[in-house]
């Protein structure tokens, strides 16, 4: 079972949610990010989304924006980031990493040698945010091969024969972006994110986690009723801006801070029960 | 239109490919957006009003058809072949941009969109974009890098009086790239009822073909029109290139000319074995940005490199991907040319012509300098004047260190 699947198996058992934080390999430099790495599962992430740095991050709203100018200033590359993740892997063997970012990352390293570098890192799924399914395939498969899910996004603007075209190949969990727009710019709307968990449940057993607009305990715990998951990046990574000026210590500290209040809000939302 | 099987001009494929090139690599947000657009083009296509609406407009509004102009003193000055100015410049809000934003904007209208956004580089895409907002009654808003804005004031003027709302973008290199990933991120958020107007052959199917196909009318009437006058084809056709719209337009109609030699022309800014330049097919590999897969300027781990030029329009670091395809095939040459060399194609054409071109073609212009002493005295070259230099005195005034 790869770790993913094993997660995902363990936190329906304990009746819980996921809690996912995002962070950028590299941001504010290397070593503060692997600081927080490390640190992020005892602090209650239950999964992690690892950004890669990309010099045009169309999907992202200004705080992921300066958290890849910040880890590209600091000299970040994949093969740093993979290093990352390999060292991350040595210590911990069932925290899942997910490497999330942009196409281009991927297409220049080439898919089929992309695929088997992360898997020998320990990745265990990507997020791709510019590869819709029409084009997916050409990552999907090698990616599938060395046992690394490719995780698709189901959006407010998927309708029902999209979302089952969407489910067809998917592995690992699905990504509900609960807002058109940017990360970090709109509030989840809970009415439509409960909605829309009802169409994507009534199609599939896979996992389905939330993400994008979600930055407060409230929001995480709310999230947390419905979902598999709960992402937090813009507000976590927005930590890392504001702490900068008070040195790394001051960055880690905060960072991990609030991984554990969103975490415990998450965990604690259900008191052990499924929702309904 | 007679298309022979193997055409050079049937592409794209049903899923936006020419080749290994183009797609729809955007996020999913976004996906259902670009495929109801592909409907809603192939729909207009098929739709005599459509054509009929938009010709009306193309002959009132915009006054085409262009003229076919033969340069004489510049013919004369190089000694060689006979040049032919196809002129672009001449059509309302100066530049061929227009052609390409009447399309979308009725496209716009038929599919019920009520917000208009565009990206803009050089402003002549912006301006043409606020244009037909403003004739259509549609609130616009248009992005545009800090440092474009800084060196073309007088575009950015025309947008506002046009209506239009221009949004400054001050990430990255704060020039076309940023400006069209801040429009890309206005669309994603205002998915209901925006329609982005996008200013070139780039981005996801099916812009890159319907962006072309509204530019095409340049090079339909320059074959025409030189059949007319010449009674035969030209030697040699040249366009500038950015993202390729104009050359797009104006090569097509010759892909499958086996006769006419075809030459893009790319900013080689301070020259193509520096680092400030904008030649992406002359010195990129392939990549993905901005929805399509191209060449690009990029580093070895696939981040995407600023792009230098004097001219605006020609300051991006990607290409649509057709172009990619017909470099791969060899069927379209692309060549590069310096920041120098275009102020000189600049100052050369204003002096013997009078004809001040903007930036971009002055690029083609400085090319068919170079390339017309090794052809023959009765060969003939069409050179698309993408569009007139008005906005750009500005920018040359202080490279020739003037103070207006
Ligand atoms: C006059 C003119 N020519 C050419 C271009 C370059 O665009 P394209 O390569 O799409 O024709 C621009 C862009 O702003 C322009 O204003």
């Amino acid at each position: 079972m790869s770790r993913l699947s094993a997660k995902f198996a363990a936190l329906k058992k304990e009746g819980r949610a996921a809690f996912v934080p995002f962070i950028t390999a590299g941001d504010p430099d290397m070593e503060t990010s692997f600081a927080i790495l490390e640190k992020l599962p005892s602090c209650g992430a239950d999964i992690i989304e690892l950004g890669m740095p990309f010099t045009d991050p169309m999907a992202d709203g200004p705080a992921v924006q300066a958290s890849s100018v910040r880890a590209l200033k600091s000299g970040a590359t994949l093969a740093k980031v993979l290093k990352m993740v390999e060292k991350f892997r040595k210590a911990d063997k069932t925290t899942p990493i997910v490497l999330m970012g942009y196409y281009n990352t991927v297409h220049a390293h080439g898919t089929a040698r992309f695929a088997k570098d992360v898997a020998a890192a320990g990745v265990d799924g990507l997020i791709v945010v510019d590869l819709p399914i029409e084009e997916d395939e050409v990552l999907r498969v090698p990616a599938h091969a060395q046992g690394v899910d490719l995780i698709r996004f189901v959006t407010p603007t998927t309708d029902d024969a999209r979302l089952k075209r969407i489910v067809a190949d998917a592995s690992g969990y699905l990504y509900y972006v609960s807002v058109a727009g940017v990360t970090g710019t709109k509030s989840v709307p809970e009415d439509e994110v409960r909605a829309a968990m009802a169409r994507v449940r009534a199609v599939t057993d896979l996992p389905c986690t939330v993400g994008f607009g979600i930055r407060t305990q409230e929001q995480a715990a709310a999230i947390a009723l419905l979902a598999d998951g709960v992402v937090v990046g813009s507000a976590i990574v927005g930590q890392v801006a504001a702490n900068l000026n008070a040195g790394k210590d001051k960055v880690i500290a905060e960072v991990l801070d609030l991984t554990r209040a969103l975490a415990g809000s998450t965990h604690a939302a259900r008191h052990g029960k499924v929702p309904a | 239109m007679n298309q022979i099987p193997n055409s050079l001009r049937a592409g794209p494929d049903a899923n936006g490919h020419f080749g290994a090139y183009g797609g729809r690599f955007v996020a999913e947000t976004l996906m259902p957006l670009v495929l109801s657009l592909e409907q809603a083009y192939e729909a207009a296509k098929k739709d005599p009003a459509f054509h009929e609406e938009l010709s009306g407009l193309l002959t009132h509004y915009v006054g085409r058809e262009s003229p076919l102009y033969f340069a004489e003193r510049l013919t004369a000055h190089l000694g060689g072949p006979k040049i032919y100015l196809k002129r672009e410049d001449l059509n309302h809000t100066g530049a061929h941009k227009i052609n390409n934003c009447l399309g979308q904007i009725l496209l716009a209208r038929r599919m019920g969109k009520t917000r208009i956004i565009a990206e803009t580089g050089a402003g002549q895409h912006g301006v043409a974009t606020a244009t037909v907002a403003a004739r259509f009654g549609l609130p616009c808003t248009i992005y545009m890098g800090e440092v474009d804005i800084e060196r073309q004031k007088p575009n950015v003027f025309r947008m506002r009086l046009l209506g239009a709302e221009v949004r400054s973008v001050s990430s990255g290199s704060r020039t076309l790239k940023d400006a069209t990933n801040e429009a890309l991120r206005d669309w994603v958020a205002n998915v209901h009822d925006t329609f982005y107007i996008i200013g070139s052959v780039v981005g996801p199917h099916p812009y890159p073909a319907m962006v072309r196909d509204f530019q095409t009318v340049i090079g339909n009437e320059t074959r025409a029109q030189m059949l007319d006058r010449e009674k035969r084809l030209p030697d040699l056709v040249v366009a500038c290139v950015g993202g390729g719209s104009n050359a797009a337009g104006m090569f097509h109609p010759f892909l499958d000319d086996t006769g006419v030699e075809i030459h893009g022309v790319e900013a080689a800014g301070d020259g193509v074995d520096t680092p400030r330049h904008a030649a992406t097919l002359s010195k990129g590999s392939p990549g993905v940005l901005h929805g399509a897969r191209s060449y690009l300027l990029q580093d070895g781990d696939g981040q995407i490199l600023e792009a230098h030029s004097i001219s605006a329009g020609l300051d991006y670091p990607g290409i649509g991907p057709e172009h990619s395809w017909l470099k791969d095939m060899g069927r379209v040459k692309y060549y590069s040319v310096t920041d120098q060399e275009a102020l000189d194609g600049f100052m050369l054409l204003s002096k013997l012509e009078g004809i001040i071109p903007a930036l971009e073609p002055a690029h083609a212009i400085a090319h068919v300098c170079k390339v017309a002493g090794q052809m023959k005295k009765d060969d003939i070259i069409a050179i698309c004047l993408s569009g007139r230099g008005d906005k750009d005195i500005f920018s040359v005034a202080e490279k020739l260190g003037e103070k207006l």
